[in-house]
């Protein structure tokens, strides 16, 4: 079984996001760049499944040359070769169209992507990348298992839980529980240095929507403090003042 | 030209989400002055789907052959598609749900339209062109993104826009599109629904605990608190990690994001992580022992206390604020 993952290149969670002063790009310096905790997620989960088979995981990105060292990451982890679509990640739309149209010439069992990466939140690109492809999707995934030539799903909805049973191929977006991220050991990240990384040309995709400007959320006032001995003021200031209960 | 409104429901019955989004689809059809169509799959009484006239809605599009009853991504993708087609539709809107973001990409992908997922407000046009704020960077920011396609699909963000009743009802039409056979290979096996307790995404008050609990076995006075306040309970990602908590109730820049009204965070730290999925909340408590807890920094209301004592005190507050 081949797995295709989806791999992309964002900021270290601990980061402070601040803009450009005319607001209208993320500042770069200084910040780490990270594999989505998402996307570590679902390339554990291929190397669960294809670990002691014949199978192969491949991983994709779309980014520029800086994202290599995210890529050789991701090698590391044990991945075994690794293609870089050589384009600024625009967009999902963009994104799903390089992913889908790599897939096309070079099919897969599954193709899995991370629930959404942790800058844009867009739960997209599985979706896009199914619609593509025309095969099924699940955006947001809590477990996979193979049965066969079936992968059987457990997708959140709200309130509960689903569980679906898909013929292959499919594309899944993992979410927490589907598996446990693995951290790199010395062996693999000697061995990353010389597994594959091919890096081909993006495909033309015709823009729908560009991002503006960017805004950093109001700051809240003050703290209003309430002792601990008096938590019938603060049942007050809830009703009265937030008039949330 | 028209605005169509993708309303799902469970076991045939709209959530507050439907209403959200007839909502939304109301006050964006007034801004370019057409009028609002809903389109439902699958069982819903008669009298339920004309009540959606009550938030905006004019007709209703009901889906409801045997083949839909149910809810496979790809086949209600095609005929969200078909019938933003059959009503001319500029501007698709659906609610941010779990379904919901599994099917937006699939319907603008069908409709050739710009996708804005995680809007927070009503967007503004501009001639062809719309304007739309929506979240980015897990809630540490938001991006102001333009739509320039022909048609637009909105995903937007649940509790991000109030329920606006005017009293209308909506005609109820049978809608039988073609859907290719193809869209049918997946098949739902089981659905486990957890009925005793709200669930957290959409819930309107949220009550959360981190590591400052000790122990799972602490969790029934967060339950009870909870309870008399008919939220949903929360934790953060340690917590969950332990397995103290379901993965489920993991909120944070790597779990879920939630903005409800009222969240009250109990015993944690406020990690940057952790604030992430929680900022949008409209209004903050934060239950801390420890004074210098970064939580406070963004919070509305503090009580700087050990929670075994101050949640009980709470709780039976109230109580006796509800039994008036
Ligand atoms: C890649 C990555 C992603 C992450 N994503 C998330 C995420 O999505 N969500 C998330 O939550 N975290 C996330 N984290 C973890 C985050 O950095 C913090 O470690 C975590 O949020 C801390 O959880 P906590 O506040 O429950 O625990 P702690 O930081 O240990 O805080 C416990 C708090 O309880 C208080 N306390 C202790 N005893 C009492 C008492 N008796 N009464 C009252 N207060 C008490 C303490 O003063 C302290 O403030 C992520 C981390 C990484 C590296």
């Amino acid at each position: 079984m081949n797995i295709l993952v989806c791999i992309s290149n964002v900021p270290d969670t601990t980061s402070k996001i601040t803009f450009s002063s005319d607001h209208t790009s993320p500042n770069t310096n200084g910040i780490q760049y990270i594999i989505n905790p998402y996307d570590e997620i679902a390339l554990a989960k291929a190397i669960d499944l294809t670990e002691g088979t014949d199978g192969k995981v491949v991983v994709i990105n779309v980014g520029e040359a800086a994202t290599e060292a995210t890529i050789r990451k991701a090698l590391a982890i044990g991945a075994h070769q690794a293609v870089r679509v050589d384009a600024v990640p625009r967009d999902a739309w963009f994104v799903a169209h390089q992913i889908a149209m790599y897939a096309k010439n070079n099919p897969f069992d599954i193709i899995l992507t991370g629930r959404e990466s942790i800058e844009y939140n867009g739960t997209q690109v599985a979706a896009y990348v199914g619609e593509l492809l025309g095969i099924p999707s699940v955006s947001i995934a809590k477990r996979i298992d193979i049965e066969g030539d079936r992968a059987i799903v457990e997708r959140e909805i709200e309130g509960g839980k689903e569980v679906l049973s898909i013929p292959l191929p499919l594309v899944v977006g993992a979410a927490e529980g589907v598996a446990e991220p693995r951290i790199p050991n010395m062996r693999g990240i000697m061995s990353a240095r010389t597994k594959p990384l091919e890096v081909i040309q993006p495909t033309a995709v015709p823009e729908l929507s560009h991002i503006v400007k960017y805004e950093s959320p109001e700051p809240r006032g003050s703290v209003t403090l309430v002792s601990a001995d008096d938590v019938e003021q603060l049942v007050d200031l809830l009703h009265n003042n937030a008039r949330v209960i | 030209m028209s605005v169509l409104v993708y309303t799902e429901h469970t076991e045939g019955k709209f959530k507050k989400s439907a209403y959200e989004a007839v909502s939304y689809a109301k006050a964006v059809a007034d801004l370019i002055g057409t009028s609002v169509t809903a389109v439902t799959i699958g069982t819903v009484a008669p009298a339920d789907l004309a009540t959606l006239g009550n938030y905006g809605a004019t007709k209703v599009l009901h889906v409801s052959s045997e083949q839909f009853a149910q809810f496979i991504n790809q086949a209600y993708a095609s005929v969200i598609a078909a019938a933003a087609t059959h009503v001319d539709a500029n501007v698709v809107i659906i609610a941010n749900t779990f379904s919901g973001k599994g099917l937006a990409p699939r319907v603008a992908a069908k409709l050739e339209a710009a996708l804005a997922d995680g809007a927070v407000e009503l967007p503004q046009f501009e001639g062809d062109k719309l304007n739309i704020k929506k979240t980015a960077f897990s809630g540490k920011a938001f991006a102001i993104t333009e739509l320039t396609a022909p048609k637009k699909v909105i995903a937007l963000n649940l509790n991000a826009f109030e329920v606006r009743e005017s009293g209308g009802s909506a005609a109820v039409e049978e809608f039988k599109p073609e859907v290719p056979a193809g869209d049918f290979t997946a098949v739902i096996k089981d659905i486990i629904r957890i009925t005793d307790k709200v669930p957290l995404p959409d819930a309107e008050i949220v009550v959360s605990a981190g590591r400052g609990l000790k122990g799972p076995e602490n969790w029934a006075m967060i339950e009870e608190l909870a309870d008399v306040l008919g939220a949903a309970t929360a934790c953060s990602k340690p917590v969950s990690d332990a397995g103290w908590r379901p993965h489920s109730e993991h909120v944070g820049q790597t779990g879920i994001a939630v903005s409800p009204n009222l969240y009250i965070a109990i015993g944690i730290s406020g990690a940057i992580q952790h604030l992430a999925g929680v900022s949008s909340s409209k209004t903050i408590v934060v239950i801390n022992k420890d004074p210098e807890a970064p939580f406070f920094k963004v919070a509305d209301y503090g009580i700087v206390g050990d929670a075994f004592e101050v949640v009980p005190k709470l709780t039976a507050a109230i109580k006796a604020y509800k039994g008036n």
